[in-house]
């Protein structure tokens, strides 16, 4: 049995699901293969940041226009998938990061980002339940967070209901290409097309290497927990610079923060949180928030990303396939970027271009030993 | 050489007592202040009642379980009041007395016992409503009864035991058995293998009948019903009329369910026992998990019972013994496996004579709330079972991602099989197609803490 469309995808995250959801809004047939459930990896267990401050100046393109659609989730998808503009607080605990604060309102300004910078006696006169070893913060009003569980599945649902095709718990077994299109096996089924979306997280990186494109993709696991719900004070989205703990409220009383990473096997696939990770974020959070003490820990987990020596995705057109297009290897905060990638997919397949400078997420950026384009110390936060 | 068991009840005990004979020296965890597990859980400190008042016939069990354990403690390293909150493969995540602690082991006897199986009866809620087995620690533990006109509802052995215990200490009590006369006299053969045990059920029930105590067999219950605390509870008896019981305490629950999350975490694989309609950890007749390193003994395997969990923790150590390569004795291991071996069939008897209501759990009103951690409606588990084209929560994992069912301080111990009735309902599937929720750490809630002391 041979399934013929215009545009095949693989994998059903936020970057699969919003490709197909664009592209058959656009009148394109789409099918979207996911190996287990819509979401199930990095879309559905990241922190569920939505939020441009802090990015690399390369991505903040895409985080502007994915804002502007974060906005209009109600009318496209029929839910906002809890997206709430509660504002993100970016902390300084010393002065080398506070100087790092200063230095990003250039870049965010140049984007057309209001940050607004908070001196240490209004920062605590604000937020007075901010601990002592907080010198300064960084905030953006139009920031906020989602419920990441939602978006994905929300997406598939609204690109099935405009016509795309998706098949849950679809594992790609093969691949093929002829010259004039794809073939690809999955799940006893033949699907053949044209072009071919590689969306597939960490696991794009074997997706490229089966055309002959070999990226120094690693997985990344999230080490997320969330405490029992406690009455509500903390209304902005927290990050810090270096981004080695972050921390929100939802208005339920949950806190959920993070930090660190997890172990995982993506051979299985599984991912789990470690104790000892857990026990530095929960420090980090007391650091910031004093009145965490004592407060209930409910629950933990993981999930698979995949991660990239510079920190950023891979997305753009394929080197050596005609037809074939990468958007994989988030790096840990593709959740807020989900909804413009599907655009940007869409109108590469569709328009054979797109406003959005994709240039730094080249995949043969690391090809030939060029080691001078890694960057600094990768940011840690997940979404 | 490291071998930690946790938990100290029937399964517990005697997997040390079989450890601490062979010369080693075990790690013995338990969450409670002293070991007894909650079959046999001791008195607090003053607390001078006789043991045949606390555990009835058990009482001469009780005792010996608890003199067991008083002979062990100076040769085990004994650590109370700890909450073994994560397994990691070569050790334990623990929590206690204000400190986080690490426990490694070369292998470990999971004896987790056992907690109720409720189904969210629309007032479960209310202020009143506790389950039969917190019933019976209130009364064992405390003194003290949960209210003084009490409803008991639900199935299983326990219902009788603990309305005798609350009648006996001189409670009003009326038990609803949702299970009817036929399911149970079908079982008849089965459970005259339990030999005394189903005698002492049966002497349990005719106390109260001649005591005047009204048990409703067959029964539905509609409400638990009150504004701001308990007032009655609503039914239909076994011919279908509607009937009404004034009361100011309800204790509520259908059999008991295995405490498995450290399984889970642990990587046992589990299988659905359609006796039990519970998901159980893989093992053998030994307590063997396919993990290496893994056993699993009592009631935290799967329910059969405190007599049976003395005989599977001994077991399971002595399989702990053979895998180290300590010489045991073929006879002792071939006499426990047949004692075993006879109480199963006993306990399917018991298993098919109190079903869990499936039927009941799976009607459960839409307006009613499923998850209490989170507050989630059965309505609200519904709508996301059916609300698209999408097969949009096939599985439970996908359902709790969805509403947060599951996802509370409880992570779905006490709402997790009723919701998976109810999800497989609504998708018409079985209760089995739907899987069963993941496991994560901690499986029970630990503190925020600035200091991470390793005790």
């Amino acid at each position: 049995m041979s399934n013929a469309t215009d545009v095949l995808i693989i994998g059903a995250g936020g970057a699969g699901s919003s490709a197909a959801l664009h592209l058959a809004q656009r009148g394109a047939r789409v099918i979207l293969l996911e190996r287990g459930l819509i979401g199930g990896q990095a879309t559905g267990v990241n922190f569920g940041g939505v939020r441009q401050q802090g990015r690399d100046p390369a991505e903040l393109p895409i985080a502007r226009r994915s804002r502007e659609i974060w906005a209009r989730l109600p009318a496209i998808l029929g839910t906002d998938c809890e997206f709430e503009v509660t504002g993100h607080l970016k902390l300084a605990r010393n002065e080398s990061e506070e100087a790092e604060l200063i230095a990003y309102l250039d870049v965010a300004r140049n984007h057309g980002i209001a940050l607004r910078l908070i001196g240490r006696n209004a920062l605590h006169e604000d937020y007075p339940w901010l601990g002592p070893t907080v010198v300064a913060g960084s905030y953006c009003a139009e920031d906020g967070a989602a419920n990441p569980r939602l978006l994905a599945p929300a997406l598939a649902r609204a690109a099935r209901r405009a016509g795309a095709e998706i098949h849950e718990r679809c594992e790609v077994t093969g691949f093929a290409h002829d010259g004039a299109g794809f073939a690809v096996a999955a799940d006893g089924l033949r699907f053949t097309a044209p072009v071919l979306l590689n969306t597939a997280g960490f696991w794009g990186g074997g997706v490229a290497a089966a055309f002959g494109e070999t990226v120094p993709v690693s997985p990344l696991s999230p080490n997320m927990l969330v405490t029992e719900p406690v009455r509500w004070f903390i209304e902005p989205n927290l990050g810090v610079v270096g981004g080695n703990v972050y921390l929100r409220q939802i208005r339920r009383g949950n806190v959920i923060f993070g930090g660190g990473h997890g172990e995982n096997d993506p051979s299985v696939p599984c991912s789990r949180p470690l104790p000892d990770v857990g026990a530095a974020a929960m420090r980090r959070a007391l650091e910031l928030i004093p009145a965490l003490a004592g407060v209930q820990v409910i629950r933990s987990w993981s999930g698979i990303d995949g991660q990239m020596p510079d920190g950023l995705p891979v997305i753009g057109p394929s080197r050596t396939t005609q037809g074939l297009i990468h958007a994989f290897a988030f790096s840990g905060h593709g959740f807020m970027l989900g909804p413009a990638i599907g655009a940007i997919l869409a109108e590469l397949v569709l328009d054979g271009k797109t406003d959005v400078p994709l240039e730094p997420f080249r995949i043969d950026r690391f090809a030939g030993g060029d080691s001078s384009v890694v960057r600094a110390e990768p940011q840690q936060q997940h979404s | 050489m490291t071998v930690a068991i946790v938990g100290s009840g029937p399964a517990g005990t005697r997997a040390a007592e079989v450890l601490v004979r062979a010369g080693l020296r075990p790690v013995v965890i338990d969450e409670a202040p002293d070991n007894g597990g909650r079959i046999y859980q001791r008195q607090p400190p003053g607390f001078q009642r006789a043991g045949k008042q606390l555990y009835g016939f058990e009482a001469g069990k009780a005792a010996a379980l608890h003199a067991c354990f008083d002979d062990l403690r100076e040769r085990i390293d004994y650590r109370p009041r700890t909450l073994v909150w994560n397994i990691r493969p070569d050790g334990l995540n623990t929590y206690g007395d204000g400190r986080y602690g690490e426990v490694a082991f070369d292998q470990v006897i999971l004896c987790t016992g056992a907690m109720d199986r409720v189904v969210p009866l629309p007032g479960w809620t209310l202020p009143g409503v506790t389950t039969l087995g917190g019933a019976q620690i209130a009364l064992k533990g405390q003194g003290c009864a949960i209210g003084k006109r009490v409803v008991f509802v639900g199935s299983g052995p326990l219902i009788y035991l603990v309305a005798w215990q609350y009648a006996r200490a001189g409670v009003a009590v009326t038990v609803l058995d949702t299970s009817g006369f036929t399911a149970k006299a079908r079982q008849l053969a089965g459970l005259l293998r339990g030999g005394g045990t189903f005698m002492k059920g049966l002497h349990y029930i005719a106390w109260l009948r001649l005591h005047g105590v009204r048990i409703f067999e067959g029964a539905t219950p509609v409400a638990i019903e009150g504004g701001e605390e308990v007032a009655g509870i609503s039914f239909r008896d076994a011919s279908g009329r509607a009937r009404r019981l004034l009361c100011d305490a309800v204790g509520m629950g259908w059999g008991l369910k295995p405490e498995t999350q450290l399984a889970d975490l642990a990587g046992v694989p589990f299988d659905y026992d359609a006796g039990q309609q519970l998901w159980l950890p893989r093992r053998d007749a030994a307590g063997r998990s396919p993990v290496a390193h893994v056993f699993l003994a009592g009631d935290g395997a799967r329910i059969a019972g405190a007599d049976v969990a003395e005989l599977a923790g001994t077991r399971a150590a002595l399989a702990v013994l053979e895998t180290l390569g300590i010489p045991t004795e073929a006879s002792v291991l071939a006499r426990l496996d047949a004692a075993i071996a006879r109480h199963a069939a006993f306990r399917r008897a018991l298993d098919n004579a109190f079903p869990y209501p499936a039927a009941l759990a799976a009607a459960v009103p839409d307006e009613t709330i499923l998850c209490r951690c989170e507050a989630i409606t059965a309505g609200e588990l519904r709508r996301a079972a059916r609300e698209t084209a999408m097969p949009p929560a096939p599985e439970v994992n996908r359902a709790k991602a969805f509403t947060r069912i599951g996802m509370g301080r409880c992570q779905g111990r006490v709402c997790g099989p009723a919701g998976a009735e109810i999800l497989a309902a609504a998708l018409g599937c079985t209760v089995a197609d739907v899987g069963r929720l993941r496991g994560q750490p901690p499986v029970k809630p630990v503190p925020i803490l600035a200091e991470r002391a390793v005790a």
